[in-house]
Formats: C-alpha cells, sequence, structure tokens
C-alpha cells in the first residue's frame, strides 16, 4: 500500500520506548512529510536517536506505534525496512572494498539484480557522492571525509523511502563538515528522499532542515521550520538552543493577546511577543536576541560599558555589562558601526531594542 | 650509551637463547641425520643419505600424524567457533569472564593427569560399559585414532577457543546493525560479516593447534596405547628405545620440513583470504 504524496512517509504515534527503568522516549508523536528534510535536535540522552531507531527498525517501541508510508511496521525487522541509515562512525565494512560496501544493500536484494546493473548503480552513486572511479579502494585507504561519502552512497543507493543521518558529520573537522552540509543538502533536493537527520549541532540543523524537532528527556518540545522555531520559541529551552540569546528574568505585568509585558531587573521593560503558559504576575523570562540590540552612544535605553569585543568580519559581538541586567551580547552589523563607530572595552554606551523585540517566555 | 649500543645489549639475551636453544640443536639435529648409528647406540660422523632412505618404514608415523593432527584441529574449530560466539557475542558479559575461566580450568591439571582419565572413560568400565548396558554391544574406544581424537580436541580445544573469542569479541555490533539496515537477515549477516572478520582468530588459532599437533606424543602414547602413535612416538622410540639417533634426526628433519611446507602454503591461503589485511583496525 503506497499512499499518494500528500500522505505522510512514517508517522510515529505515541511512540514510547523503555529500556528498564529508564525512559529513552515518551510517547512520540510525528508525522513526517513525503521529500521534506527532518532534524532530530537535542543534547545527549533526549530520545533523538532513540526515535531514529525506532524508525530504523533496531528498536521497537514498548508502546505505540511506527508507520512506514502507511504500513504498521513495529514487528518488521529493520532488515526488511525500506529504510537506510547512515552510522555516526560510517560502520563500513573494513573486509570489502568501497564498491562492495556500496554494493551491499542491493546485493542482499531476492532475487539477486544482474552483476551488470549493480556495478552500474554502484558506479552512479559513486559519482553522486563525487568520488567516481575509487570503487576498488579499500576503506582504509579512505580519508574521514571519504569514509563519509563512501558511506552516503552506501546508503543512498539502494533508494530507501527514509534516510536515516545519526550524527554523520560529528567526526569530520569544521571546514569539511560545512562542505558536506550544503552537499547533503543538494543531494537531498535532487534524490527526493525524505531525509531525517539526528544532531546535537544547532547550526548543522537549522542550515540544512526544512523542519526541527527539539526533543527534551525522551520528549517532543517544540516542531517547526527553523524560522518558526528561531522567532517563536515555545519556552526557554527552544530559543536557548536555536542560536543565541540574551535572558533577563522578570515579572509579567500584563498579557494581551499573543503579546505580553514583561517588567526586568531595574524596572527595565520588556515587550514581545508570548509564549506558552505566560500570565500576568508570573515569574518569566525575555528572550532578546543579540542582533536585535543595538549599541548607541546617543542617550536613550539602557546604559552599559562595553566588557569585551569579538570581531567576527560582518559582524562583532560586543559583551556588555549594565549593573541591574548584568552582562549580555549585542551583534552589531558593519553599517551600524559605521554610524557610531567602533566601540572599545571600557567604553560606555546605551542598548536599546524596539518593542516586539523581546519574546516573554515561561522559565521551562 | 648510544642507543645502538642500547638495542643490543637489550636484545642480546634473546639472541643468545635463541642460538643456543634454537638454532644449534636444529644445527646438530641436521648434521646427525646424515650421520650412522654407533654401534652401542647414539651418533657416529659419517655421511649418507641412508636414514632419508629409510624414512619409508615409519610412514604409518606419518600418515596417522599427517591425517589425526589437520582432522583434529578441523574438529577444534568446528566445536570452539560455536563455543567462542557464544562466549564473545552471547552470553551476559556479567558472567563472561566466569565463562572464560572454566574453559582453562582444566589446564590447572596435568596433561598427563586428564589423560588417564580419558583411559578410564573410555575403557571397559567407562563409555563402552554404559553403551553395552543400553544394549549396543560393548565398542572398543580406546587405543583407536578415535581415542586419540577426542583428547586431541579435549586437550587443544582452549587453544582454539582464546583467540577466535578475541577476534569475534572486537568485532564491532554496529557492523551488524548496518548489514541488517542494508538488508541482510541475520544469518546471511553471520555468513557476510561476522565469517571473514572473525577468519583472523580462527588463522591464528588453527596454526596453534597444527603446530603442537604436529609434534604431538602424550596423547596418542596414552590414549592410542602404542597401536595409533604419531611421529612424536617413533622420534621417542628411536632416540630413547632403539638409540638410533641418525634415523631419530632424520625423522625430526623430516617433520620439520613438513611443518615449513605446511605452515607456509596455510599462511600464503589466510593471506590471500584476508586480502593483504592484516592490520586493519575496525575504525
Amino acid at each position: 500500500m503506497t499512499g499518494n504524496d500528500d500522505s505522510p512517509i512514517a508517522e510515529l504515534r505515541g511512540a514510547t520506548k523503555r529500556f528498564g527503568p529508564v525512559v529513552a522516549a515518551r510517547n512520540l508523536n510525528l508525522t513526517i512529510r513525503r521529500g521534506e528534510f527532518l532534524s532530530f535536535l537535542g543534547p545527549s540522552g533526549c530520545g533523538k536517536t532513540t526515535a531514529l531507531r525506532m524508525l530504523a527498525g533496531f528498536e521497537t517501541p514498548s508502546e505505540g506505534a511506527i508507520f512506514l508510508d502507511g504500513q504498521q511496521v513495529n514487528d518488521l525487522p529493520a532488515h526488511r525496512r525500506p529504510v537506510n541509515m547512515v552510522f555516526q562512525h560510517y560502520a563500513l565494512f573494513p573486509h570489502l572494498t568501497v564498491a562492495e560496501n556500496i554494493s551491499y544493500g542491493l546485493r542482499q536484494r531476492r532475487p539477486k539484480p544482474p552483476k551488470a546493473d549493480v556495478a552500474a548503480a554502484v558506479e552512479r552513486a559513486l559519482e553522486t557522492v563525487r568520488l567516481p572511479g575509487f570503487g576498488a579502494r579499500r576503506i582504509w585507504e579512505m580519508s574521514g571525509g571519504q569514509q563519509q561519502r563512501v558511506a552516503l552512497a552506501r546508503a543512498i543507493v539502494n533508494e530507501p523511502k527514509l534516510l536515516l543521518l545519526d550524527e554523520p558529520m560529528a567526526a569530520l573537522d569544521k571546514k569539511l563538515r560545512h562542505d558536506m552540509q550544503i552537499e547533503l543538502q543538494t543531494l537531498q533536493r535532487q534524490l527526493g528522499i525524505t531525509f531525517i537527520l539526528v544532531t546535537h549541532d544547532q547550526e548543522e540543523a537549522l542550515s540544512m532542515s526544512d523542519r526541527i524537532c527539539i526533543m527534551r528527556d525522551g520528549q517532543i518540545v517544540q516542531m517547526g521550520s527553523p524560522r518558526d522555531l528561531y522567532d517563536r520559541p515555545k519556552n526557554r529551552y527552544v530559543a536557548d538552543f536555536v542560536g543565541k540569546s540574551n535572558f533577563f528574568d522578570g515579572t509579567v505585568e500584563s498579557v494581551a493577546g499573543d503579546s505580553a509585558k514583561m517588567t526586568g531587573p531595574g524596572d527595565v521593560a520588556f515587550v514581545g511577543h508570548a509564549g506558552e503558559g505566560v500570565a500576568p504576575g508570573q515569574a518569566a523570562m525575555a528572550s532578546v536576541r543579540p542582533e536585535q540590540i543595538s549599541l548607541s552612544r546617543g542617550a536613550g535605553g539602557v546604559p552599559v560599558t562595553v566588557v569585551n569585543r569579538i570581531f567576527l568580519g560582518e559582524h562583532t559581538e560586543y559583551l556588555v555589562r549594565n549593573p541591574d541586567l548584568g552582562q549580555f551580547l549585542i551583534l552589531a552589523s558593519r553599517q551600524a558601526e559605521a554610524g557610531e563607530g567602533n566601540f572599545e572595552p571600557g567604553d560606555t554606551g546605551y542598548a536599546t531594542w524596539r518593542d516586539g523585540a523581546a519574546l516573554i517566555l515561561n522559565n521551562d | 650509551m648510544s642507543p645502538r649500543l642500547r638495542t643490543t645489549l637489550l636484545l642480546a639475551p634473546a639472541t643468545v637463547w635463541l642460538l643456543a636453544m634454537l638454532v644449534l640443536p636444529l644445527v646438530v639435529v641436521a648434521v646427525f641425520s646424515f650421520g650412522e648409528r654407533a654401534a652401542a647406540g647414539g651418533y657416529s660422523a659419517a655421511f649418507s643419505l641412508e636414514n632419508f632412505a629409510n624414512l619409508g618404514t615409519r610412514w604409518a608415523a606419518f600418515k596417522n600424524t599427517l591425517m589425526l593432527a589437520p582432522a583434529g584441529t578441523v574438529l577444534c574449530l568446528l566445536i570452539a567457533y560455536p563455543l567462542a560466539y557464544f562466549l564473545a557475542v552471547r552470553a551476559d558479559p556479567k558472567w563472561r569472564t566466569l565463562l572464560l575461566i572454566l574453559v582453562i580450568v582444566p589446564f590447572w591439571t596435568s596433561i598427563l593427569i586428564r589423560s588417564y582419565a580419558w583411559i578410564y572413560l573410555l575403557g571397559g568400565q567407562g563409555v563402552p560399559k554404559l553403551v553395552g548396558l543400553l544394549g549396543f554391544g560393548s565398542p572398543r574406544l580406546v587405543n583407536t585414532p578415535f581415542a586419540v581424537l577426542i583428547g586431541i580436541v579435549y586437550g587443544y580445544l582452549p587453544l582454539m577457543v582464546f583467540p577466535i573469542f578475541v577476534s569475534l569479541e572486537r568485532l564491532d555490533k554496529r557492523l551488524l546493525e548496518a548489514s541488517a539496515d542494508l538488508g541482510s537477515p541475520p544469518w546471511r549477516s553471520f555468513l557476510q560479516v561476522t565469517l571473514p572478520l572473525s577468519m583472523p582468530g580462527v588463522a591464528t588459532g588453527c596454526m596453534l593447534v597444527f603446530i603442537l599437533l604436529m609434534g604431538e606424543f602424550l596423547i596418542p602414547a596414552m590414549l592410542g596405547g602404542g597401536k595409533v602413535f604419531f611421529v612424536g612416538n617413533a622420534l621417542v622410540d628411536l632416540f630413547l628405545q632403539s638409540r638410533n639417533w641418525p634415523f631419530g634426526a632424520a625423522v625430526a628433519v623430516a617433520l620439520v620440513v613438513i611443518m615449513l611446507v605446511t605452515v607456509t602454503a596455510y599462511m600464503r591461503l589466510t593471506r590471500r583470504w584476508a586480502g593483504g589485511r592484516d592490520d586493519v583496525s575496525l575504525m
């Protein structure tokens, strides 16, 4: 039973996984769209890998159900699922050549596909991951980045319905990781395969995904597009995990519609979008992104002293201090600097942000 | 002290030992093998190939050794592999050490005593009597090649279990997940991943057991009762009983040559299987 383009490619329905007394994943409900690039993001132990392993068939949910293309697959063992995985440390077979590794999946099919077809598919896969002609190499003759591509080729050659990526870039250095991120994204559009990525690297998730599923303690905290999560985090946990932010404690003064006003330390007022569960009179937290704050010499706003300055090229990041608010970050663009000039550590100035720049969140 | 001198000094004990205990005796044996038996037994200098020409008279010992040593090795392998697999893969890690100790416990007793136990077990009051009580006649077991084979497998099993255990324990279990992920059912993953990756252990175990078996004399002497004898028994007989040292030396040289040839061939073969991969880490 194969669904049409609107039906989900995979679904978790109330999926829970217990390992003895430990609940690794709790009541996960998630619909994965055909052809999307979805990331599970969270710190280690948040259940993201368990979710992935349930989709792959390495773990059976203790409760709930897993659906693949409309079919309940709880009891379908891994080797019979139309799903392939790129493992964290690649798990390439050291006794096989690159080509033998890549053709492994095709060679498991029964009836066996013709040898010529397999060889052609392997060569195509090698070209796709930009390793043409490397088929006869041994695994240990390949660099880390090349091994990563082989692992990718070994998975995509089978044209899986889902491609699962378990921290695939964790072992690569920063530059290589960045290149690979771009390549993966291009590849995903080109192949049209649904990609599911598990990562603890928020930058990676933000730059690559169509949607991100943020997890904590085995549960889904928030799910949405990178922009949604960045602009409208549900709580402090999400705001902290996605991008950089400054947090200020305070008490909610009033809530009007989806906007709230909070009074922070030193009676500084924060006005902005209200997150989940924010009510007047309650303790709350204002989150203001560093790029939403501007630093100027003219009076008005919160008086601050520059503590440190980090030049980032396009931007300059200032760490500033206010006696009431404590230390916080300001990200100033080149243009802003052109107007105000450079601030040196020890300089004083005024930090300002417009109403609506803040997010008022509960302390969760 | 120069590094060169230090290296020389460090290597000196081992070199002296090897020269005195291995090379020199080998040379002596080789020289003796061309000599003649002195009238009162022992060696008298000569140069003759007669001892080698007479090797055929000891054909039975060579035949027994060349049949039972490989057979014993294969039998050890067939029994040891599943055991090692169980210990390395299936057994609860909590119990693993205890189970491993149980495998070596027999070594704490002398092989002599253990062989006596087998004589009793396989003798008239042991297994044959039991079989007789069940009404299947009473087969003669002791002093047969079968008894020697049992003794061999019993005595050498741990030497086969350990190298295989080590290679299986080192096997990255994620490779099996990768294999399953790529559509391979468990039994095929075993054949395509586990088995080839445990070949280094199998090769080491086979080599250890085979080489030691080629020189074995105690087990055939006890359980073969002089009817099933190995080259080792022929050597004991020639050197100690008939005191024909030159002929004994020729037999010993022939055994060394046979071992060199088989072990070299075996190493070539396993290296080809491994595809030149002797020192691959599993990442």
